[in-house]
């Protein structure tokens, strides 16, 4: 294949070695030995990551987030522009500034959806299995070649600008990756047999509508503990969908997988643990970091309760 | 299930809870949880390392997203895009902020069920676009907002970007979640169609569209009544600063 998710690593690894060497001469960051060996870690981590032995990659993380634990990444001093100076530039492009904004969605999604087309001489263009993921790539380098063109500015600038927001989000970035790590330490370590065990031990299960209730809450309380639905669902499925609902109970299976895993993503819509979804858009747009989770739970408690109905009456025709 | 199961491993379970509860760092209790799991479940020191490192460099996709448009949404940024969003959606005189989020929930999701999840995000659309045109549509109708509000609407279109693409993508078919819950259930011994599955989860996708959506609705009337009381104690303020 000629382009895959591994030249992404390799594009992000330098963008972040960029952004460590920029932090290490920046005067004005109070931080900047700390900060910058944090985000050389983290580069490395891009750039020769699966060559290094896993446990050297474990005491880097472990350095990662004890420097970032106790304070170590912060940002340096980017002077914004002033409003007017924004305003003159808003006005002079206008609705060009959306086309680079939006090619980056556009290419993605037509990148997506050829890839499968996209065979020059029997070898796919696009790696099939992360065809989102490297479509997306492609659109944020054409679109950054757009915008370059369009403000006549230069990609050194953009690294500048890339760095910029990096402060802005500091160790938010690395979070989503950090309890991804921690899902799969906890599926190692059995965490899932074992909440499967208590649920099934200590919950009395002889009321249909009892049962149902404790595989759509369950779903959404381990949902809230994993950050994923997707860990949660062989758990509660296993231990209690497919031997109580469908086994005790005759219920639809296909009813239960789906509202099952529609009652997850309720769990991830109020946890922290799901940091690419709550923490780092909060990060991203300068709010409170549970401003998101807050806005988000009353919505995700109607549902739930919704669903628990939908699955008693939908499961049971 | 067997009686044998080893139940130390949940103790990761408790430092997690307890760690988000007191509000220590979220790094540092990431990496002590997953020590301190990986130790219960009786991993040597050596093994304890590797599985973390391992992790690790499994999960390395999960940045890509959020890295990767920042030069582009850093140098439009500079260039003027949040005014120029601002400005944009002002011109249309009926926007408000709660109707705004209502027509891109209802794209956001419809996209995302055929299967088109890229098409939002919130470094490419919540940042640069969507949160901006939120608080220009508030603004033009009630003037200068304040912090607290503005971080709401903020909030709010974050929120909107999940509600829609969390309950739009299960009920496109090709989705990963679809294929992991027809194999886990074959492996369970039970043989559902992926497009059952699939079609099961549109009446929860319904839902979510009516319960957010309603929200949305109650969010405008909200704003309406916090701009008059902001709009309300303003002068009383600054008399009260003379």
């Amino acid at each position: 294949m000629i382009l895959s998710i591994q030249h992404l690593y390799y594009l992000v690894g330098f963008v972040l070695a960029v952004t460590a060497v920029m932090t290490l001469r920046d005067a004005s960051n109070p931080k900047r030995f700390s900060s910058g060996l944090f985000w050389a870690l983290y580069a490395a981590v891009f750039l020769v990551g699966e060559r290094l032995p896993p446990t050297w990659v474990g005491v880097g993380a472990v350095v990662m987030a004890v420097i970032a634990g106790f304070g170590g990444v912060a940002g340096g001093r980017h002077a914004p522009r002033s409003d007017a100076e924004y305003l003159a530039s808003a006005k002079r492009l206008g609705n060009k500034l959306f086309a680079p904004a939006l090619a980056i969605p556009l290419v993605t999604m037509a990148g997506t959806l050829s890839a499968s087309h996209l065979i020059i001489g029997g070898t796919p263009l696009l790696d099939p299995k992360n065809a989102t993921l490297v479509s997306l790539g492609v659109g944020c380098v054409l679109s950054l070649a757009l915008v370059c063109w369009l403000t006549r500015e230069t990609p050194a600038q953009g690294m500048r600008e890339s760095r910029r927001l990096t402060d802005a989000l500091g160790w938010a970035l690395v979070l989503p990756q950090m309890l991804g790590m921690l899902g799969l330490v906890f599926s190692d370590a059995g965490v899932g047999k074992a909440v499967a065990y208590v649920t099934t031990t200590y919950i009395n299960m002889d009321m249909r509508f009892v049962a149902v209730a404790v595989y759509v809450i369950g779903m959404a309380l381990f949902t809230i503990i994993m950050g994923n639905g997707f860990a949660a669902f062989p758990v509660m499925t296993g231990g209690v969908g497919v031997p109580v609902l469908v086994g005790v109970y005759h219920g639809d299976p296909a009813v239960m997988a789906a509202v099952g895993m529609l009652s997850g993503y309720c769990g991830t819509l109020l946890t922290p643990m799901a940091a690419n979804f709550n923490l780092v858009p909060a990060a991203l747009l300068e709010i409170d970091k549970n401003a998101v989770i807050r806005a988000q739970m009353p919505t995700a408690i109607a549902l739930l309760i919704a669903n628990i109905f939908l699955l008693n009456f939908l499961m049971f025709r | 299930m067997l009686a044998d199961v080893n139940l130390w491993p949940l103790i990761g379970v408790a430092i997690i809870i307890a760690g988000f509860v007191l509000r220590f760092n979220p790094m540092l209790v990431v990496i002590v949880t997953a020590i301190g799991t990986a130790m219960a479940a009786g991993f040597p020191l050596d093994k304890v390392l590797a599985t973390i490192g391992t992790g690790f460099i499994k999960t390395r996709n999960l940045p890509l997203i959020i890295l990767l448009p920042l030069a582009v949404i850093g140098l439009l940024e500079r260039h003027g895009l949040r005014q120029h969003a601002q400005r944009w959606i002002s011109s249309i005189k009926s926007a408000t902020a709660g109707r705004l989020l209502i027509v891109y929930l209802a794209a956001r999701q419809l996209t995302a069920a055929i299967g088109l999840t890229s098409l939002g995000g919130h470094p490419q659309m919540v940042r640069p676009l969507l949160a901006p045109m939120a608080e220009g549509a508030t603004e033009s109708r009630y003037g200068k907002l304040p912090a607290k509000v503005r971080d709401k609407l903020r909030a709010y279109s974050a929120a909107t970007d999940n509600v829609g693409l969390f309950f739009g993508e299960d009920i496109f078919v090709a989705f990963g979640a679809i294929v992991l819950m027809t194999t886990f259930l074959r492996e369970a011994g039970i043989e559902v169609e992926p497009i059952h599955v699939a079609l099961w989860g549109i009446p929860t996708a319904v839902c979510a569209f009516a319960i957010h959506a309603w929200r949305l609705r109650r969010l405008d009337k909200t704003l309406t009544r916090e701009m008059a009381a902001h709009q309300a104690a303003l002068p009383v303020a600054d008399s009260q600063k003379a």
